[in-house]
């Protein structure tokens, strides 16, 4: 085994189209468990917990650039506006786990179950890839093509994740066995774009891959219109139209079952936790601008 | 391969297989045997040591990531005979019952107490949550936090 380890992206990048088969590692959270227990050996790795570009996080407007490299510690430290973002990095494993995990690892292992994973989807972002042969921005849908696979080719570094930032409230929820290391058997995170008047919600550990509900979020939307909330906070919406909300989430979920929970319990967490979101950010919508 | 790394203040060196854990060179190559392993996941936190000062689980790190890097572990807090507040907390608590986890609960509690000197419960939970003890039921864990943040605030070291 090998490891190969570039100080620059440049570097990282000229390492990645000589040797493709060498395994990208960057806080090794997920990858140093398949080394442990035997499950992978690798030809070799590119260390690229060294690349400076990766450990940027950029504010240009309403815009955030937010490094690959970035471990969920310091998106706690440093963001702490991006809310949902925070709140999901907060449930990433436990304290040792967050200084090293990070973002671009969400995304390169690309498990539906990555909690990062379906924030960046509520926040519509754009995946940065970069390879000697230049730079390319794509979807977050683009780029989670399936389970554990991703639209990163051979010669390529994840080297960023950018969104334009909603304004309105967001969240990300949960449901798993313990508060640390838990694999979520269910994730959420809502995000209300006033501007759009949108609610959008994605899903994680219920799919294939990271899935939004299209026809709960057209239908959030739609219950805040009626019922006037999105020009007056105080009106809320109405019990059945919440209850409506979570059904349409779980319709959304495409769970199987496995060790860790059946899909019906999958799809009922799904209704229960995108019930809780609503009610939360309707909440915090009252609330008086700071 | 040859890394060097600063352990406890002292240069080392170890001639590694690649794919070494950070944790395996501690224990195997340098016979620091404070720090525990046991699920080697991540999941048990009793593996707990500094890199660069940032509180990590030394067997999710790969050796060669640590080269040219600082590492602190559970023996650069005390040793028999002068125990780090933290340590003496444990004993006088009734924190440790086997004492396999202890290290690494240490560890932890040192790096919350160094960010936090005065944490409530909450917070020690939740930052103890990557720490797994089968023995104490954790309260009286909770309860050496507290001993040892109130000692380290009255006879700062």
């Amino acid at each position: 085994m090998k490891v190969y380890r570039p100080s620059s992206l440049g570097e990282a990048l000229d390492v990645r189209a000589a040797h493709p088969e060498a395994v990208p590692i960057a806080g090794g959270t997920d990858l140093m468990v398949e080394l442990n227990f035997g499950r992978r050996r690798p030809e070799a790795f590119v260390d690229i917990s060294r690349l400076p570009e990766l450990g940027v996080i950029r504010r240009e407007g309403d815009t955030v650039s937010l490094g690959a490299g970035v471990p969920y510690a310091r998106i706690i430290r440093e963001l702490p506006d991006q809310v949902a973002l925070v709140q999901a990095a907060r449930t990433v494993g436990s304290p040792q786990i967050r200084t090293r995990g990070t973002v671009g690892g969400n995304l390169g292992t690309g498990s539906p179950a990555g909690d990062a994973l379906p924030v960046l989807a509520a926040y519509d972002a754009r995946i940065v890839l970069a390879s000697a042969r230049g730079t390319r921005r794509i979807s977050w849908r683009d780029f989670l093509v399936g389970p554990k696979r991703t639209a990163l080719a051979p010669d390529e570094l994840i080297v960023a994740a950018e969104w334009d930032v909603p304004q309105g409230p967001g969240s990300f929820s949960k449901v798993g066995t313990r508060n640390a290391m838990v694999i979520a058997i269910a994730g959420l995170s809502l995000q209300v774009d006033e501007a759009a008047r949108g609610v959008r919600v994605a899903l994680g550990s219920v799919g294939p891959t990271i899935l939004r509900a299209p026809d709960a979020e057209a239908f959030g939307a739609g219950a805040l219109d009626e019922s006037g909330a999105w020009a007056n906070p105080e009106a809320g919406v109405p019990e059945a139209a919440l209850a409506r909300f979570g059904e349409l989430v779980a319709a959304a979920a495409k769970p199987i079952d496995d060790v860790r929970g059946t899909a019906a319990y999958r799809r009922h967490a799904c209704g229960v936790l995108a019930r809780r979101a609503l009610t939360w950010a309707l909440a915090d919508r009252r609330l008086p601008a700071s | 391969m040859l890394i060097r790394l600063n352990v406890n203040g002292e240069w080392r060196e170890a001639d590694v297989w690649p794919g070494s854990s950070l944790l395996s060179v501690l224990r195997d190559d340098l016979g620091l045997w404070g720090t525990k392993n046991a699920c080697e996941q991540g999941e048990c936190g009793s593996c707990s040591a500094w890199l660069d000062g940032e509180l990590v689980a030394s067997c999710l790190v790969l050796a060669a990531q640590a080269d040219g890097r600082r590492v602190e572990t559970i023996e650069s807090l005390g040793r028999e005979g002068e125990l780090h507040p933290v340590q003496e907390a444990f004993l006088d608590a009734g924190a440790v019952q086997c004492g396999f986890c202890t290290p690494g609960f240490e560890v932890a509690v040192t790096d919350l107490l160094r960010h936090d000197p005065h944490p409530s419960d909450e917070t020690i939970r939740e930052a103890l949550a990557g720490n797994l003890c089968r023995c104490t039921g954790y309260q009286k864990i909770v309860d050496a936090v507290h001993l040892a943040a109130d000692r380290m605030s009255e006879a700062p070291r």
